[in-house]
């Protein structure tokens, strides 16, 4: 399949641009963090953006969504990197769509998916419990009790999970702590009886909380997928957030860059533009390479996720480990060659780095990726 | 996608019963890459063989159009013919600077005359050709070149020297810059000629290199006598000519790496290092060639999204450059972890087994892949004015 764009992805990209621009543009996401928002994005922002068909970009259209696929679903992302958007688009339509329509009985679809689509449910993938990515780490406990199970056990890092309205929760029905066998996947309410949710308070002002669950009684009907079966569904919904959390970074990347090249045309020091001295300009031109090489890998992994193929796994990583790099490199760029404005709160540029930064530890960074690809290619 | 279908068909076809078991075997040696001329020495009637059948078809150069000896292919079905060649490991039946370099630029700028004259004969591999470019003044700063070429009425006198003229020992003809105006702009007093390397007054001498191979020459024209109808394109343009070759000549070299027929760095380091526990056996180099293989994967699929725009009429501006900057950068990094993954058996340079000394040949040689053609540097040049448009770049 080639990686161009379709000319329908190439409208969603023009209306994703031209939302997020005017809607949910960087100054609402500085009004956000300074009002320490409780919700910590807009609602109405999110109810314009299901009926934009963003909510439900990857809710079948028989469930009332969109269906619009992989690719729009990162070019949405894309978007909301280049405009900082607060917006629970990862958490709720990408995570919590791809676990229903992974493991998610005819049932649970039907009830979930279409409240997805109108932006009616929140979703947030309580799974992590290391502070450094590693899925099948899941001390989290289920046991048996009455018509289903008890959960008990601490996720340290669920994304928007102080506004989540349904959690999807890891926990270990068998094995060893580390074992990717005996992982069970459950749908269970925010509200239940037992649930602790402590907001913290990230670096890049998203949400993320700290849960808690203390013999948490959840129903055997709400178990996703197969007991003891949940790690090839998380691998699903993980490889899904790692390649849009890709196409988020390169929209990071690709705004700083911009922003730091109209920078370099604009500051004027020894009588001339500094972007005339070479040594800027030998950084900014690698930078574009570098960013054009991160924007293949991420449509190879959004494009390898539509067309179902079997290496959808290793598209992932590779591109979450080249985006999270380049984004990286891209926002300390951007933040070092506009020198000392660069460092001030008052100023935007600052945002990216926090924002590149918090989506590169997520799912995985270079670290974590580099080493599953190397063990995906035999080495 | 019928018709695709039907001509993929055939070339596998026509493939299998023409290409010689010989041919698709993986290259070992310098000798295996055929370059056609003149004095060409195949290794043996395999390689002639599938020379003569592809040039005849036309397969050599499959999209340049058939009445100057290509195949007239569209880019689909060019594809398909290097997807159904890389199947069968198929070799490339040649190298040539003259498809790479000179032919399109002869596409453009050449006449009627000089496109059949000499692109028929570049794709049957008659004629090799060498580029005169660089002088022992003219580098990175290539137009203030200095090699003359004095209207001399019916001819032009060439008088001058180039330097790292590829192979200039072993070409027919060239394809040099030469000053018809020294009183001009340096640019603009510059034009494109080709000749004859037997014409009287031209001698070539090899430079020996750091890798201690001689693939370059010092190239000096004494007073060499060039009929006035080689000059290509009009007199005082051949620095545009020169340029639109160069971005051919960059794409070249940077995608020398693209062309997935090598082992990956770490399909050699699993033979030659061994597993320890389902990983590589030494964990700190496993680090740097994964890092290396997320960059080379990248590149590649760079190369594939490029080629795909560029058919779909999309694209980005001064892409030679990018391609040839990361992809030379890239094959160095390569030759580098190749060496550390062999360890003192990299060092090796000379001794009675089978290629023994050609990884550190092969390290050396790269280290000048980020300098011919033009460096890292001038290309971050270019990319930082045309793509970016940094002032005074």
């Amino acid at each position: 399949m080639a990686l161009t764009l379709t000319d329908d992805q190439k409208m969603i990209r023009e209306s994703a641009d031209g939302f997020f621009r005017t809607e949910a543009p960087v100054s609402q996401h500085r009004k956000l963090r300074d009002t320490a928002d409780a919700t910590g994005f807009d609602r109405a922002t999110w109810a314009k953006m299901a009926e934009m068909g963003f909510a439900g970009v990857l809710v079948p259209e028989a469930h009332g969504g969109a269906g619009f696929g992989h690719v729009a679903a990162g070019l949405i992302m894309e978007a909301i990197g280049r405009n900082l958007s607060a917006a629970p688009m990862l958490s709720t339509a990408i995570l919590g769509t791809t676990a229903l329509v992974t493991g998610g009985s005819a049932e649970q679809q039907a009830r979930y998916l279409p409240l997805i689509a109108e932006g009616k449910r929140l979703f947030a993938l309580a799974a992590d419990e290391a502070a450094r990515h590693a899925p099948a780490h899941v001390a989290t406990t289920a046991t048996p009790s009455g018509n289903g199970f008890k959960l008990n056990g601490t996720k340290g890092f669920v994304l928007d999970g102080h506004v989540a309205d349904t959690l999807i929760v890891a926990a270990r029905t068998s094995g060893d702590h580390d074992s990717r066998d005996g992982i069970t996947l459950f749908l269970v309410d925010a509200t239940s009886a037992g649930i602790a949710i402590e907001r913290r308070a990230m670096v890049d002002s998203r949400n993320a909380a700290r849960i808690s669950f203390d013999d948490v009684q959840v129903d055997g009907a709400d178990v996703l997928g197969a007991v003891g079966e949940g790690f090839g569904i998380l691998e699903k919904v993980l490889d899904a957030g790692r390649a849009c959390l890709a196409a988020e970074m390169l929209g990071v990347s690709s705004e700083s860059f911009a922003r730091t090249v109209d920078y370099l045309k604009q500051r004027e020091q020894f009588g001339q533009k500094i972007g005339s001295f070479q040594a800027l300009q030998h950084r900014a031109a690698h930078l574009f390479c570098e960013v054009e090489l991160a924007r293949s890998t991420m449509l190879r992994a959004l494009v390898a996720l539509d067309s179902c193929d079997d290496r959808s796994s290793q598209f992932a990583s590779l591109a979450k480990a080249k985006c999270g790099e380049v984004a990286k490199l891209a926002t300390n760029e951007a933040v070092q060659m506009h020198g000392g404005i660069g460092m001030t709160d008052d100023f935007d540029i600052g945002f990216f780095m926090k924002r590149a930064r918090a989506a590169q530890e997520t799912f995985g960074d270079i670290a974590f990726h580099g080493d599953r690809l190397a063990r995906m290619m035999g080495y | 996608m019928d018709l695709l279908d039907t001509f993929r068909a055939e070339t596998r076809a026509w493939l299998e019963a023409n290409c010689p078991a010989e041919m698709r075997q993986p290259i070992a040696r310098d000798a295996d890459v055929c370059w056609g001329g003149r004095n060409v020495k195949f290794t043996g009637e395999a390689q002639r063989l599938w020379l003569e059948r592809m040039g005849a078809r036309g397969w050599t150069v499959p999209e340049w159009p058939r009445e100057y000896g290509g195949g007239g292919l569209s880019k689909d079905e060019a594809k398909v013919l290097a997807s159904e060649m890389r199947r069968i490991k198929a070799r490339s039946p040649l190298a040539s600077f003259g498809i790479w370099m000179l032919g399109p630029a002869l596409l453009k700028y050449g006449n009627e005359e000089q496109k059949r004259e000499h692109l028929p004969r570049i794709a049957r591999g008659e004629i090799r050709w060498c580029q005169g470019y660089s002088e022992p003044g003219a580098g990175s700063d290539l137009a203030s070149l200095r090699t003359s070429a004095e209207d001399m009425g019916d001819h032009y006198l060439v008088n001058g020297q180039k330097v790292w003229t590829s192979y200039a020992d072993k070409a027919d003809w060239i394809f040099c810059l030469v000053r018809t105006d020294s009183t001009a702009a340096k640019h603009l007093g510059i034009s494109f000629l080709l000749f004859d390397m037997a014409s009287p007054g031209v001698s070539t001498s090899p430079i020996k290199l750091i890798s201690g191979a001689s693939p370059f020459c010092q190239t000096f024209f004494d007073n060499v006598k060039v009929p006035k109808q080689n000059l290509m394109g009009a007199p005082g343009k051949g620095w545009d000519i020169a340029k639109y070759l160069l971005t051919h000549e960059r794409e070249m070299i940077g995608d020398m790496d693209a062309g997935g027929q090598r082992d990956s760095v770490s399909q050699i380091a699993r033979r030659t290092l061994g597993m320890d526990a389902a990983v590589l056996a030494d964990t700190g180099l496993r680090t740097d060639i994964v890092r290396h293989e997320i960059n080379a994967w990248a590149f590649a699929l760079t190369m594939e999204r490029v080629k795909d725009e560029a058919k779909a009429g999309q694209g980005v501006g001064a892409l030679s450059s990018m391609l040839k900057y990361y992809g030379t950068e890239l094959n160095k990094d390569r030759q580098q972890l190749l060496m550390s993954v062999a360890g003192s058996d990299g060092l090796a340079w000379e001794g009675p087994a089978e290629g023994e000394g050609d990884l550190a040949r092969g390290w050396l040689r790269s280290r000048a892949n980020s300098i011919e053609g033009g460096t890292s540097e001038i290309n971050l040049n270019i990319i930082a004015k045309r793509v970016l448009s940094l002032p005074g770049a």
